[in-house]
């Protein structure tokens, strides 16, 4: 663990981070960004496996595997997404989601 | 001493992600997103989990940050800035997120953690033995599954990204 850091101050951390993440994502209407703000959420579910794993059950690595396969998911939706994007904006010129509302309703 | 180098950093993770979600520049906001991800894994070295902090520079610094670059200037966005949000969408997502972030906290705080001090010290080859360990507490089948997930989500995106073929004329 963090000399002199408390679990709480690192749980209050994600915690901030986790809502600024949440933020992004219901207020961005560009398809990129709000890939960006997932990524941030994301991160922050993996710090806290981590943080956990440190300060309560430091004698396995449980939560160093979850960490390590949550990244390796989140780098294969990041791509698929990216890709998905990419050819919606052949089709439309566009990558705003105001403007790709046919699955909408 | 480690106490005021975990505020910086904090404090930097938080700055950065505040700028990256409201930056009105879109490759801008690659990069602040690109600086909080690396005060995380400056957090994981300093919680002694080097591999994590290898892997979180290498994967998210390395390749997502990257893969987001490319889609950045495959979209042809790189001028013109971002629509802003109306004021009240904002005022009112904000207010949600806090209203989550209160109650998160709350819970939190009024929950009482047992910690327990870490009596032994693992290394690389610990998280190796256990990740592809057949035994009790091994993890080979998640981490099968997880390369079949990454060998599927790679053909999906070339054949996605691809487009639709041209029609072949005789």
């Amino acid at each position: 663990m963090i000399e002199n850091v408390s679990i709480y101050e690192l749980l209050t951390l994600t915690t901030i981070l986790f809502f600024i993440g949440l933020y992004g994502f219901l207020t961005r209407k560009n398809l990129i960004t709000m890939l960006m703000a997932i990524e941030l959420l994301l991160n922050t579910s993996v710090i806290n496996f981590v943080v956990i794993n440190k300060y309560l059950y430091p004698d396995v690595l449980q939560g160093v595997y979850f960490s390590i396969f949550i990244i390796a998911v989140a780098a294969a939706e990041t791509a698929l997404a990216i890709s998905i994007i990419i050819n919606l904006y052949r089709l439309r010129t566009s990558v705003d989601i105001t403007e790709t509302e046919t699955m909408k309703y | 001493m480690e106490q005021v180098i975990f505020y910086i950093f904090a404090i930097i993770i938080v700055v950065m992600a505040i700028a990256s979600v409201t930056s009105r520049k879109i490759l801008r906001a690659v990069i602040y997103l690109l600086m909080s991800l690396l005060g995380i894994a400056a957090l994981y070295f300093m919680m002694q989990y080097n591999f994590l902090g290898a892997v979180q520079m290498a994967v998210y610094a390395g390749g997502i940050i990257i893969l987001f670059i490319f889609a950045v200037l495959l979209v042809h966005q790189i001028e013109g800035k971002l629509e802003e949000p109306s004021t009240g969408r904002k005022i009112g997502m904000a207010a949600l997120s806090l209203f989550g972030l209160g109650i998160t906290l709350v819970t939190i705080y009024s929950h009482k953690f047992t910690v327990v001090e870490a009596s032994k010290d693992f290394d690389v080859k610990d998280i190796g033995r256990g990740l592809l360990g057949t035994g009790e507490g091994g993890f080979i089948l998640p981490f099968e599954v997880i390369s079949i997930i990454l060998l599927a989500a790679m053909i999906g995106s070339i054949i996605i990204a691809k487009g639709q073929k041209k029609e072949v004329k005789k």
